[in-house]
């Protein structure tokens, strides 16, 4: 299994993924620069850090999604390789087309950094099938925009196939129908606000970051 | 050379935060008639080298000045 993390300009959990994968999994993990035009050939997963591309200028994640390195990133998708965005890898995602809808501002208008508990709402993912029937997890959150939006019939297709992994337990941002993190269609991309790089040791508070990592690592 | 404005703003029925932070704002100093208050963005610059800079202009919003998933845009040419 080879995995690794992209740098934009303005990441700051780019370490924080490396390092949470590598103990997680006992696996080593890249990191690539954002103006590659080409990944390292032989990758099974590619993780889109949290953090604050580009400074958040224009819209979080607009300016990232246009990056050189994302049409590789695209194609690796389209040929079945996992992708994980986290936070601002997540708002990166939905601006590249590559996941549905878009992340708003906090309906409260507060940055919100608290340790948040997840309902797991498809256990039968690659992402969560390591949680074996466990229902609700804990991961760390923090953001200013995690408020996901999508329209009416968008919403209904997602939840029609299933693509809701986690769902906020107590809504802290006004995400439509408490969606906190979802899967493509083809259940190769996940996208999620709260950050499992935050949370892969009991000493974090909690180590339930880990298990998705492991679970990754365990489908490939 | 075109002098080119965007205006961006979220589309009707996607919640404006700030424009309702902003209302309850203007509200609380006084102006009790201000209503459906909204916060968008305006970019400008000039555009060189183009045969139709509208076209141009339309594409850049569609490529990265606005989310079109959640913002609608309006291009000005001066």
């Amino acid at each position: 299994m080879s995995a690794a993390v992209i740098v934009f300009p303005g990441s700051n959990c780019d370490r924080d993924c490396k390092v949470a994968i590598e103990r997680s999994t006992n696996e080593r993990v890249e990191m690539v620069w954002h103006q590659e035009t080409e990944l390292p050939s032989g990758l099974d997963l590619i993780v889109l850090p949290g953090g604050f591309s580009y400074g958040d200028y224009l819209r979080c994640g607009a300016m990232a999604a246009q990056s050189p390195v994302m049409q590789a990133v695209k194609k690796a998708a389209d040929d079945g390789v996992v992708v994980v965005g986290i936070c601002n890898g997540f708002q990166i995602l939905c601006e590249a087309g590559m996941l549905p809808g878009a992340l708003l501002r906090n309906a409260g208008l507060k940055y919100v950094c608290k340790p948040i508990s997840l309902e797991v709402a498809n256990g039968q993912t690659r992402f969560t099938a390591g949680y074996q029937g466990q229902r609700e997890v804990v991961m760390t959150q923090g953001n200013g925009d995690g408020n996901y939006f999508a329209d009416a019939e968008t919403l209904a297709r997602i939840e029609g196939e299933g693509q809701v992994v986690f769902r906020y337990v107590d809504n802290p941002n006004g995400s439509v129908a408490d969606i906190a993190g979802l899967q493509n269609a083809r259940g190769n991309v996940l996208g999620m606000m709260p950050h499992p790089d935050r949370a892969f040791e009991a000493e974090l508070g909690s180590a339930d970051g880990a298990t998705l990592f492991r679970s990754i690592y365990a489908a490939a | 050379m075109a002098r080119v404005k965007v205006h961006v703003f979220l589309k009707p029925g996607v919640l404006d935060v700030q424009g309702k932070a902003v209302e309850g704002a203007l509200k609380g100093l006084g102006w009790a008639g201000v209503a459906n208050a909204r916060v968008g963005k305006l970019i400008e610059f000039d555009l060189d080298g183009v045969e139709d800079p509208a076209a141009e202009a339309g594409k850049m919003c569609e490529t990265l000045l606005a989310n079109t998933v959640i913002e609608s845009y309006r291009i000005e040419l001066a």
